[in-house]
């Protein structure tokens, strides 16, 4: 599990907020103009720091959306009881200036040369750093296979869902909707379970790479069912986020 | 000098003073932050071990469980910043386990199912201020919190409480673990919010 990544200072810089784009009715997605943004990996985060008049100050974490050489972007879930994501996707202007610093993390990233097939794995919000390695995966040209077994709420609840209809070959996009669906709909519709993933993921033969992002309940859930299929744990990375969050 | 975010205020919470290190915020939940699936081990194939500097030691689960334990009460600090305040742990005191070897080691490396390390100084597991835990509010701790068994070091950034701990690798020398490879702080004091290197 031995890294490569450089160690350097961490220092807070300031963007500029350029487009605001609203995925979902809960979900935005903030362009930002960072002049000194040295540049990321497809799957890594960024910190933002938030201050009040008289000092006060709140930080959160959020996967960076866009891939390697795009402008950063970064989409934010609005919760309901959060103090950072009301904020961002509610109060933030274009032209507004946002404290951050990144990227962070260097273990659930994607590079080409990493190969696959790539087996891709979102619960809600846990698309956003996947949607950073798909676009990679556009951009690079690279031809690795790749199937994206999405869980959301209901189609209202799909980040990104244009785009996502909207990939090229050797990408397969698999939904399944929990909670509500529209009508006529024929994929799936219930949380993601071992049967799923027997149906959908990639067989182990293949010797997949598997990138999981949600909620707890859902990335223990298909991490479990991948290794029980026969996946190698260290092909399975994972990104938890909390129980409710708090964002 | 951070510039003021027009129109942020905040959503200041009561939190008893001197409790929360700064960057941070309470939760009630308890979040699950690993970067790998949850290993499984059987209790009858866990042991547990210390090695390195010419120390060789190891203990099998029932001979770790008739050692003796600690009940403590304490606050734990996550680096993507939550804070649990009062939370209740049993376990076994690192002084335990490291008492029953000779070693002049200056760090450890805990090591763990699925991968996982991170580097600790001597100074700060002995003293009564770590633990390998295997209850965690009364019950045998859940397999997402780490268990059978975690380490609990309270005082640093949660990551250093390593889960599914399996034993201490002793060294000379501050090697990076799994998260400090990664950029993350080499010590990790949430109170001089030591989040990544250089911090």
């Amino acid at each position: 599990m031995a890294g490569t990544a450089v160690r350097r200072r961490l220092t807070w810089q300031l963007g500029t907020v350029g487009s605001l784009t609203d995925e979902t009715a809960a979900v935005r997605t903030i362009a930002l103009d960072v002049p000194d943004w040295p540049g990321h990996r497809a799957g890594q985060h960024l910190d933002v720091r938030l201050t009040a008049e008289d000092g006060y100050r709140a930080e959160r974490s959020y996967s960076i959306a866009s891939a390697p050489g795009e402008p950063v972007e970064i989409t934010v879930e609005r919760l309901g009881d959060g103090e950072v994501s009301p904020y961002l996707t509610e109060e933030l202007r274009a032209g507004d200036q946002l404290e951050l610093r990144g990227p962070i993390g260097g273990y659930f990233v994607w590079d080409p040369a990493d190969g696959g097939p790539l087996m891709l794995l979102a619960g809600g919000s846990g698309i956003v750093p996947l949607r950073a390695i798909l676009r990679h995966r556009e951009r690079t040209g690279s031809a690795v296979p790749v199937r994206l077994l999405y869980s959301s709420r209901s189609w209202e609840d799909v980040i990104y869902r244009d785009e996502l209809d909207a990939l090229g070959d050797g990408v397969e996009v698999i939904h399944t909707l929990t909670r509500r669906q529209p009508p006529g709909w024929t994929g799936y519709a219930r949380r993601v379970d071992t049967h799923m993933l027997a149906e959908v993921a990639w067989p182990a033969g293949q010797a997949p790479l598997a990138y999981a992002c949600g909620p707890t309940s859902f990335v223990e859930a298909v991490a479990g069912g991948l290794v029980g299929l026969g996946y190698p744990p260290q092909r399975v990375k994972t990104e938890r986020f909390g129980a409710t969050g708090d964002r | 000098m951070s510039p003021v975010s027009r129109g942020f205020h905040g959503r200041r919470r009561e939190a008893p003073a001197g409790r929360v290190p700064p960057g941070q915020y309470v939760t009630e939940d308890f979040p699950v932050l690993s970067a790998g699936p949850t290993p499984h081990t059987a209790l009858a194939n866990w042991t547990f071990s210390i090695a390195g500097g010419g120390v060789s030691k190891s203990w099998t689960w029932d001979e770790f469980r008739a050692l003796p334990t600690d009940d403590v009460t304490v606050d734990i600090h996550c680096v993507t910043r939550w804070s649990k305040l009062d939370t209740h742990w049993q376990g076994v005191s690192l002084d335990t386990l490291l008492d029953q070897v000779e070693h002049d080691g200056e760090y450890v490396l805990p090591f763990c199912d699925g991968g996982y390390t991170t580097n600790l100084p001597i100074a700060d597991v002995t003293g009564g201020q770590a633990w390998v835990a295997f209850g965690y509010e009364g019950e045998p701790l859940d397999p997402e919190h780490g268990g059978p068994a975690r380490l609990l070091v309270p005082h640093l950034y949660f990551w250093k409480s390593a889960k599914w701990v399996r034993g201490l690798r002793l060294s000379e020398t501050d090697e990076p673990g799994f998260w400090e490879t990664y950029g993350y702080h080499m010590y990790g004091d949430p109170w001089r919010e030591q989040r990544y290197a250089g911090d």
